[in-house]
């Protein structure tokens, strides 16, 4: 395999550090529709129940990065980068008391890259 | 009238057994207005000690609450109605500088609208009767509905006081204690509604507790002290609270967003007129509230014989909103919630140009001027694509619509289910047969038929597929926060003879 799905930029990389110093061990999940979803959710490891509906997109920094299998078929013709913004945003993931929040920055495919992942 | 941004204390605090109390660990919150970025006030940043301590009063309290009549419990929501109706515009203002939806929204849509739902279920709980069956001669089956006890509530900051006001009346209504966490980006309206009718229900009834989703929401949702949950949310967070309501058998209720088709058949164009002006709001109503509704109508489905006429006429109403500051009753479209809501809409535009979609209006940020300068403005965006695009399968929650054009029936059915939620769904069309057919066979818990957007109370609300399940806004959500006493009775002085 030389492509990966997904990627993570030093900014958020920083804060994610941060956070395995403090809970251990974390997965990422991408999180669908509504008021705060379309976002990366980080959670510790153990705490979100998967099962093969879950597909693994790859790992960042050591940590799985995971999306349900229903919406990976929309989103599999595209490149994640997990970056970080300011702000409040709700849901359980873990950086949400920091007052930062995992964003989602996509970029399409290359050829190249989608002949190796998606066939 | 123009408004001003309001007045508040320093800061707040939760409201725990009829008292305002702070947090255990003494830590609070920033919380901005959207509009300008500023302070508005610091709210607790609570955590399970708070959490605990609001479920041991609710527990306290819930026996006697349970044991209350109809009668008085209805006394009590239609207090609550009048206390938001006489204090309107207060609450409108709060809720605008909170959120940064317009201020004319505020006070003709969110607050009247919450006033609505609380004198609703106060009346659905009077007229209400329980069932009895003689199931033989001497056997009757009678059976009672009963509160389940506590119920935590968990509620999302794109209608703070509304969202409030479709989950806490059909949970008191029915004899339920409630601990409801608002969003930690919008805790003002759920606070100024405690400040305000903190003696209208006796100690432990109501408990509205403030904090972040890890810190305060979870130890909610997974909390052995409570009876139910109820979420309104994202997917991945609702499996979440599913997952820990499974640990104590918990029922839940969940609404959980969706990507709401909205299709115009072709005639809709057969005359100029009135429908046809309607027609072209309702397809521009993706820019209500600034997209952030659950139902946001942001999918639009244009027949393609009238494709080219009709966007014409939605671009040119688009282009017509005004975009400004949230304050003037002018305004039509406000800020988005947060920087984060802002920075997620702007990488969703991103990825809709990368993949092909062609922008037909706006497309980028709005800059406006002045203190609004460090605001979250997105202009009203239309992009023009195709249904596998992630801008059509993904919810945006900002005001940004995803276009294409239907053949004929089957394709635009087609192309409407092609979706993984199940929420909302629009059809026009001044053909009778098709205004019956299409919502059949449209995969959504609520098609508007000719309008769009309305969210009258006794019309159910709620979720097909990944969308949640639960009915609110309708008296079948009280079933959802008791269960049912059977009694059992034998009026037959006989034995049965086995023994």
């Amino acid at each position: 395999m030389n492509y990966k799905r997904v990627a993570i930029t030093e900014a958020a990389t920083s804060i994610l550090d941060q956070l395995k110093a403090k809970y251990g061990d974390l997965i990422f999940h991408q999180s669908g529709g509504c008021c705060d979803g379309s976002s990366p959710m980080v959670f510790e490891e153990g705490e979100m129940y998967l099962d093969e509906s879950d597909i693994l997109l790859g790992q960042l920094n050591g940590i799985n990065y995971y999306m349900n299998q229903d919406q990976f078929d929309y989103w599999k013709h595209t490149h994640l980068t997990v970056d970080v913004t300011e702000g409040r945003g709700a849901s359980f993931s873990l950086e949400i008391p920091m007052g930062v929040r995992f964003i989602i920055r996509s970029r399409l495919l290359t050829p190249e890259e989608n002949s190796e992942l998606n066939n | 009238m123009d408004y001003k941004k309001p007045k508040f204390k320093e800061k707040y605090e939760n409201f725990i057994g009829g008292k305002f109390v702070p947090p255990v660990g003494n830590e609070y919150f920033e919380n901005n207005s959207p509009i300008d970025n500023t302070l508005i006030a610091k709210y607790p940043r609570s955590q399970k000690d708070d959490i605990d301590h609001a479920v041991i009063a609710a527990n306290k309290a819930k026996e006697a609450w349970g044991n209350t009549s109809a009668a008085e419990r209805a006394s009590l929501l239609n207090k609550v109605a009048d206390i938001i109706e006489a204090n309107l515009e207060e609450f409108a203002l709060v809720e605008t500088c909170d959120n940064g939806k317009p201020i004319r929204e505020t006070l003709n849509a969110d607050i009247p609208l919450s006033v609505d739902h609380w004198r609703y279920f106060a009346s659905a709980i009077r007229a209400e009767e329980s069932s009895m069956s003689e199931l033989d001669i001497h056997t009757v089956s009678l059976n009672l509905k009963e509160p389940l006890g506590v119920i935590g509530q968990i509620i999302p900051w794109n209608f703070p006081l509304l969202m409030l006001s479709w989950k806490l009346p059909p949970a008191l209504a029915t004899g339920n204690c409630v601990i409801l966490k608002p969003a930690e980006q919008t805790p003002s309206t759920a606070t100024l509604l405690v400040e305000k009718i903190a003696d209208v229900f006796p100690p432990g009834v109501v408990n509205i507790l403030h904090g972040f989703g890890p810190e305060a929401g979870k130890p909610l949702a997974s909390h052995s002290g409570i009876d139910k949950i109820a979420f309104t949310g994202e997917t991945t967070t609702g499996q979440l609270i599913m997952q820990y309501a499974s640990k104590n058998l918990n029922p839940v209720t969940m609404e959980l967003g969706g990507k709401s088709p909205n299709i115009f058949f072709n005639s809709v164009m057969d005359a100029d007129d009135a429908f046809l002006d309607k027609a072209i709001e309702g397809a521009v109503l993706f820019a209500f509230n600034q997209g952030e509704v659950c139902t946001c109508p942001s999918r639009l489905l244009v027949q393609e014989d009238i494709y080219d006429a009709f966007m014409a006429r939605v671009i040119e109403r688009t282009e017509a909103i005004i975009q400004d500051n949230p304050y003037d009753v002018n305004t039509m479209v406000g800020a988005q919630a947060s920087n984060d809501q802002y920075e997620k809409i702007l990488s969703y535009l991103e990825i809709g140009k990368e993949e092909g979609a062609k922008v037909l209006s706006g497309g980028a940020a709005s800059h406006l001027d002045g203190d609004l300068a460090n605001g979250f403005y997105i202009q009203p965006t239309i992009l023009e694509g195709h249904n596998k695009m992630r801008v059509f399968q993904e919810e945006i929650f900002g005001p940004v619509v995803a276009v294409t054009k239907f053949k004929d029936e089957a394709e635009a059915l087609e192309i409407a289910n092609d979706t993984l939620y199940g929420l909302g769904a629009g059809v026009w069309s001044r053909d009778a047969h098709q205004l019956y057919q299409i919502p059949r066979a449209i995969k959504a818990g609520r098609v508007w038929v000719n309008c769009y957007h309305a969210y009258p109370a006794h019309a159910p609300f709620g979720g097909y597929k990944k969308s949640g399940f639960g009915r609110e806004t309708h008296l079948m959500m009280m079933n959802h926060y008791r269960q049912t006493k059977n009694m059992l009775i034998s009026y037959d002085k006989n034995k049965l003879g086995f023994f």
